[in-house]
């Protein structure tokens, strides 16, 4: 060791190195991306979710009926009758594209209210824990004054206070959602706030926003984003539960929740018809849950 | 002695401990307790002791990282962070830190190149000219940088994490580098390997170095003045020969026994010391050392000893009573303890 050079020495680390681990460096996405392609399960699910997002987005296409035309004669006609694949509601309107339709407003109401509240929790958790102190203190306990209610009574307290609506019933369940995504963030932030990696950029004399963009962001992304697509199966619930009470969208508009609350009047006369709308709901929100369990475990790599 | 590059003075740091209802500070930890040192353009400094001694804490109220209760950090004749002086962003581009985990100091989410040009584009740097730096420094640490640039973290071993953390300072062109334990966590082998390196960058780099470390040999082989710290006190400072060879303080007579030695001659027969350290939460009074000190009297228990020069020229000082001529210690000399 005396007569090597330490660069020489650092060199020959680097060539043992090279025998274990591929040359080419691959980056951490890339690894979680291999990972979840070799996890079955959760390309079925995915797979089923693409299913379900395409076929809404193109319902105009695929629907092979008007979805607002009503039938007196063809009223709660059975899965299965020629013209009506899936059979008709109470209103003989045809199942298939009212449930095509329907996905539409199901999945926005789902996923935009967590998708704004990733954006405002994240940002009140990453402050919270970044700062710590006395900031910490305000926003976390304001936010803890949220987890008095459970979420269900509080999403419809507000939208009632609110009135009906989908834009109301969006921005209620946003408020639901705000407190649990931010609590995430700022035990992770915390987390991490205390490594040496951020001491040392502090050392380096950068401000707290620029050691937030560069540094705590992507570490602080990956399970915020992960337990926010498991709220995703919460919030299709809470949405078709306040469409169900009349808060979210109203009639004629199809939407699963709504569909199942107009259906339920039918369930001893058309059982299979009536459970079809949650049949839906639960494939979609099952999805969103085996998902985000996929992209945890393909996303806890050891590093 | 010309005026020092570095000048700590008063330096105190106590951590409260919170608690009961209303979160009220119940006691304190004095990590740091009225610490004064100068560190010499060029020179290494040397600061050991054992766990807990407040070593970690010296290191970042130096780097301001955290805020000293009381007194001051003069850095090249200005004030850190007064009115003044110089400005803590302007200090920490001229003073940079290499902390003891390598595991934990690099971001798993950033490559190499990331993590070293960082800081250079901080301080207005651009990108070009700041990965440019990053695959300079690379070279310069020993990590060929076409092979190591774009590397994550968890892809290299604890020595080139380590060598980057080292690149990682530098980036800044900083004058003074604080190792905060910086080889502790190292093999052996590699710890020689990177305290060669670090021999060679400042060389070439013209740097000052504050070295951390527990480890005495260590601290032997690269210091040219050795600080010995006991629970937040400066117990001995001076030349590392003068205390490696005749250390006057008993504690660090006792740290410098418990040394391993490859010398059959020089075995430790009785244990230097017993016991552990006690707690800094409620330390003991008078002289901090007195609880496990085989020569302590009254006047110890009693009066905290100030920190003495025994030889000319700041070649060693030593706070202990027997150091002190007239201190009421029956054993009190102006040499101290006898070599």
């Amino acid at each position: 060791m005396a007569d090597t050079t330490p660069v020489a020495a650092g060199l020959a680390e680097a060539a043992i190195d090279d025998t274990q681990v591929a040359a080419k460096s691959r980056s951490y996405w890339t690894t979680v991306w291999q990972s979840l392609l070799r996890d079955p399960v959760t390309l079925v699910f995915a797979g089923i979710l693409i299913t379900i997002l395409m076929s809404t987005i193109f319902a105009d296409v695929l629907a092979p009926a008007d979805p607002f035309k009503t039938n007196m004669v063809k009223r709660l006609k059975p899965i299965g009758t020629p013209g009506f694949l899936l059979g008709a509601d109470e209103l003989g309107r045809d199942m298939l594209s009212r449930l095509l339709h329907g996905g539409r407003l199901s999945l926005v109401m789902g996923i935009s209210p967590v998708a704004l509240a990733l954006v405002i929790g994240g940002m009140l958790g990453l402050t919270a824990g970044f700062l710590g102190g006395k900031t910490n203190m305000a926003i976390m306990r304001t936010i803890d004054v949220f987890y008095a209610f459970p979420s269900v009574l509080l999403a419809i307290a507000i939208s009632g206070a609110l009135g009906a609506g989908i834009v109301n019933a969006i921005i209620s369940l946003t408020i639901v959602f705000i407190p649990p995504i931010a609590r995430v963030t700022e035990s992770v932030t915390t987390q991490i706030r205390n490594l040496d990696y951020v001491e040392a950029a502090r050392a380096s004399g950068a401000n707290a926003f620029t050691i937030i963009r560069a540094h705590v962001l992507s570490n602080v992304a990956g399970p915020v984003f992960i337990y926010s697509t498991s709220l995703i199966s919460v919030s299709i619930i809470l949405a078709s539960g306040l469409s169900f009470l009349g808060l979210g969208t109203e009639p004629p508009k199809p939407e699963w929740g709504l569909m199942l609350n107009t259906l339920r009047q039918s369930i001893y006369v058309s059982p299979w018809v009536a459970a079809l709308p949650g049949a839906m709901i639960f494939l979609t929100s099952l999805s969103f849950n085996m998902l985000s369990d996929g992209l945890r475990t393909a996303m806890d790599i050891r590093l | 002695m010309r005026a020092p590059l570095l000048h700590v003075s008063g330096l105190k740091k106590y951590f409260p401990i919170k608690g009961g209802v209303l979160n009220r500070t119940v006691a304190q930890v004095q990590a740091v307790d009225f610490v004064d040192f100068d560190v010499a353009r060029g020179e290494t400094l040397g600061i050991v002791g054992e766990s807990g001694c407040g070593k970690s804490t010296t290191a970042r109220l130096l780097m301001h990282l955290i805020r000293p209760d009381s007194g001051a950090v003069v850095f090249d004749g200005m004030e850190v962070g007064s009115r003044e002086g110089i400005a803590v962003h302007d200090m920490r581009k001229r003073m940079q830190m290499v902390f003891q985990d390598s595991y934990s100091s690099l971001n798993p989410r950033l490559p190499v190149e990331g993590s070293i040009a960082f800081g250079p584009m901080v301080h207005g740097l651009g990108q070009t000219a700041a990965r440019a730096r990053a695959r300079d420094l690379l070279a310069k640490v020993g990590l060929d940088p076409n092979l190591f640039i774009r590397r994550y973290p968890h892809e290299l071993s604890g020595g080139q994490r380590q060598r980057v953390n080292i690149a990682r300072a530098l980036a800044l062109e900083p004058e003074v580098l604080i190792l905060d334990e910086a080889v502790s966590a190292l093999d052996k082998s590699v710890e020689a390997q990177v305290l060669n390196l670090l021999m060679d960058l400042k060389r070439e780099f013209d740097l000052t170095f504050v070295f951390i470390s527990h480890d005495l040999n260590v601290v032997r082989y690269v210091s040219d003045r050795v600080l010995v710290m006991y629970l937040g006190k400066v117990v001995e400072i001076g030349d590392v020969d003068a205390i490696y060879e005749s250390p006057r303080h008993p504690y660090t007579r006792a740290l410098l026994s418990a040394m391993p030695s490859m010398d059959p001659d020089r075995r430790t027969d009785a244990p230097p010391l017993t016991g552990d350290p006690p707690n800094p939460i409620n330390p003991p009074s008078g002289c901090r050392f007195h609880t496990r000190c085989p020569f302590a009297e009254k006047v110890c228990e009693l009066k905290a000893p100030a920190l003495r020069s025994i030889r000319a020229g700041g070649a060693q000082s030593v706070a202990c009573h027997m150091a002190e001529a007239g201190s009421g210690h029956s054993k009190s000399s102006a040499e101290g303890l006898p070599a």
